[in-house]
């Protein structure tokens, strides 16, 4: 294996040419993220906020009122009052309300006498997420109208134990602020993998690639060289991501920034080397692509823990998650960004990170030297 | 002419079935995705790791924590006894959610209610947070209920009734599994359609197929029909596959959810050529199926709903046909819609279908002219 800095410097100045004449690799670097993290930015958010719920009153007085004056003052409800339930529910099935509050017409006189009149809460459960989002705001607002009819009333403070929580990192539970970092794991993996297998399995397709391998140049220098110049771009892709992310999205950044983009060069070496796998597995722009899209945007997308909680998801495919490179990237960025530099949690991933490179550049090496041969 | 469109037909069905890789494309990874997505993406929780932190070591204190031990959607992780330990765990994700019970704590209870318990949760992952503190409060409350009238107090005047139509359990898999329907379906139709015309292009059998009598009309029903056949096809392996292996009920019209789907099929067979057709070389086509595809996902309601997007993107997902066929898959799969129903949503695809392949038709006459 000969290894000259002479033939390794001619092969990038082509890899960069070529590279420049070509529009869509700059697009796939640079262009992508930045238009993925707008879309994404701006379109995912899980804060629900204004929910519209109809509510029925059968027998109106002040204890109904000021239970829906608290519904009222709620930001995260938006009421619609409604006649009688039939009217309400016939609105939920058209989809104009997402829940409805339903006071009985005894709710009064058995609220005051013995307690626990029913608050009857219907919720449409097709989007289970903000449903169940739904009852806890729910739960909320009959909290405080709970102290606060203690209070006017006079009557003995109703509540036992009363839960006081702090969150952490996140206090105002944002989930633009979980989400940005993520969205920039799902960027890179895109950047990484379909760069390079869009490109390497189109010089597959043409011969050109026999063409490089014919020449002295050695494998591993063939490998450097498609791998250098994606890098360089992956990681301005990198830079452009969290450019935005801390200035657009307000993002907080409480890590370093070197911890972040030794990370991120750690990740994109391993989806690269991922790409050129792939590329030189399937040796055809549409199969490498397809199977890119499918082995790498997806997974990052839903099995990373980015959005859905990876602790939660059953046994085979929580072990399953291990062999994705995006899961440790999402667990590093997450960290970084909102908890700061937590050696703990960060080692262990850059560990498993640098082994995922190593492993996929060396199965890489390995698959071109053999069709060498 | 009947006959030579039915010729096209066979040869792009063949191409695509023919070759054992880009055969495995068309059936292996969406059957894959269904299966590792459809118990992936969940937005339940579940065996939360927490620590408990109790510093008074009460029967009181001990009863309200083995209330959390006893939930199934808690696992205990450990005890802890001081604030650094606190902050080392969250910090390091061993836990999710620390359970802090005071010193003070039974003595608050009985002589100056409320007592103070606080929950102490990661912010990092701020949806898993807030759906695990509706459960603490649940928790909560219910130990709340149970307590008054052991001590002889009127309970509170109101106590919560939640109830779900559709999906009684909150079950998010109901909610994933019918849109990965439409989902699936459009990333197969966008990758297989819209890069036929661009590989013809590239390889050079587009201008032997344009030498040939046939007119850019029929060329373009020769990508349509084959792109549809599969389109369906894959919708039919994945409702299967939705209905008796995921075990989603069922409770709508079916013939309400295919004519629906067929629209939806048409309308992304038709923005696929066009993006297929406007470049000139299938990485170009790729690229464009990317610019696309993922805006439509993200922007469609498929796992965040678009009453949470500002209202500009909200607009614009009028212009996204998966944005219509996710109403239509779950509202016929969970609500028992029928024609009736979902009907409104068929127009807009309609519309998108007939105007993208109205386009496609167009720039390919123009480019063979």
């Amino acid at each position: 294996m000969s290894f000259a800095p002479m033939r390794l410097g001619a092969l990038w100045r082509k890899e960069w040419i070529q590279i420049w004449r070509d529009p869509a690799s700059i697009g796939i670097g640079v262009v992508l993220p930045a238009l993925l993290l707008l879309i994404f930015g701006y379109g995912i958010s899980l804060d629900a906020l204004r929910l519209p719920i109809g509510v029925v009153v059968e027998k109106p007085n002040p204890l109904t009122a000021s239970f829906v004056a608290g519904l009222e003052q709620s930001r995260y409800f938006a009421p619609h009052p409604y006649g009688s339930i039939g009217v309400a529910e016939e609105a939920m099935s058209r989809t104009k309300v997402e829940a409805i509050l339903w006071l009985w017409g005894d709710f009064t006189r058995r609220g005051l006498r013995e307690g626990n009149a029913p608050l009857s809460l219907i919720v449409n459960g097709v989007d289970a997420n903000t449903a169940r989002l739904m009852e806890g705001y729910f739960q909320g607002v009959w909290g405080q109208w709970l102290d606060w009819e203690a209070k006017t009333s006079g009557e003995p403070i109703l509540t036992p134990v009363d839960v006081e929580s702090r969150i952490w990192f996140n206090p105002a539970l944002e989930s633009r602020h979980y989400l940005a970092p993520g969205v920039i794991v799902i960027n890179m993996t895109l950047v990484g993998a379909l760069l390079t297998a869009l490109v390497i399995a189109r010089e597959w397709e043409r011969g050109t690639m026999e063409a490089l391998l014919s020449t002295p140049v050695s494998v591993s220098e063939i490998l450097w060289s498609k791998i250098g110049p994606y890098f360089v771009l992956g990681m301005g892709g990198m830079a452009v991501s969290v450019g935005m992310a801390v200035g657009l999205f307000g993002a907080p950044l409480v890590g370093s920034l070197w911890v972040l983009f030794l990370a991120a060069a750690l990740f994109l070496l391993s989806s690269l080397g991922m790409g050129l796998v792939i590329s030189t597995a399937f040796r055809s722009t549409f199969l490498a692509s397809m199977v890119a899209v499918v082995a790498t945007f997806l997974p990052a997308f839903i099995l990373s823990g980015f959005i859905f909680d990876i602790g939660s998801m059953p046994g085979p495919i929580r072990l399953f998650t291990y062999l994705l490179a995006a899961r440790y990237f999402v667990a590093l960025l997450q960290t970084i960004f909102l908890a700061g530099n937590v050696w703990s949690v960060i080692l262990p991933n850059l560990a498993a990170l640098f082994l995922m490179a190593a492993l996929f550049l060396g199965i890489a090496w390995r698959m071109s030297r053999r069709s060498l041969e | 002419m009947r006959h030579r469109i039915f010729g096209l037909i066979l040869k792009e069905l063949l191409a695509l079935f023919r070759d054992k890789r880009s055969r495995f494309v068309v059936i292996g990874p969406p059957l894959i995705q269904l299966i590792i997505f459809g118990y992936a993406a969940t937005f339940d929780v579940n065996r939360i790791p927490y620590a408990s932190y109790d510093e008074e070591n009460s029967g009181v204190s001990r009863d309200l924590l083995a209330r959390f031990e006893g939930s199934r959607v808690f696992r205990h992780w450990g005890r802890i006894h001081s604030d650094d330990e606190l902050a080392k765990v969250i910090d390091r994700k061993e836990v999710l959610l620390v359970i802090h019970i005071g010193r003070n704590f039974s003595r608050d209870l009985f002589a100056s209610p409320p007592a103070r318990m606080q929950a102490i949760v990661d912010g990092r992952n701020s949806n898993t947070a807030g759906i695990l503190l509706g459960y603490v409060g649940q928790i909560v409350v219910d130990f709340n209920a149970s307590w008054l009238p052991l001590h002889g107090i009127k309970p509170p005047p109101a106590v919560l009734q939640p109830r779900a139509w559709f999906n009684p359990n909150l079950e998010s898999r109901w909610f994933i599994v019918p849109g990965l329907l439409a989902t699936l379906t459009l990333v197969v139709s966008i990758m297989t359609v819209g890069l036929s015309v661009a590989r013809e292009r590239e390889a050079g059998t587009l201008d032997q197929l344009l030498v040939t009598p046939m007119t850019p009309s029929e060329i373009v029903l020769g990508k349509v029909i084959p792109g549809f056949l599969v389109a369906m096809g894959e919708v039919t392996l994945i409702f299967l596959a939705a209905v008796f292996w995921f075990r989603i009920p069922f409770v709508g019209n079916l013939l309400a959810l295919y004519v629906g789907l067929a629209f939806y099929s048409l309308a992304t067979i038709g923005i696929g050529l066009t993006i297929s057709s406007v470049s000139a070389t299938q990485q170009q086509a790729l690229l464009g199926s990317f610019f696309f595809l993922s805006p439509a996902i993200v922007l469609s309601g498929f796992s965040t709903p678009i009453r949470n997007m500002p209202e500009l993107v909200q607009w614009l997902t009028l212009l996204n046909p998966l944005r219509f066929a996710l109403v239509v898959t779950r509202r016929v799969f969970l609500e028992g819609a029928g024609f009736a129903e979902v009907w409104p949503q068929f127009i807009p695809m309609a519309l998108i279908a007939a105007g993208s392949l109205l386009g496609a038709w167009w720039v390919f006459r123009r480019r063979v002219g």
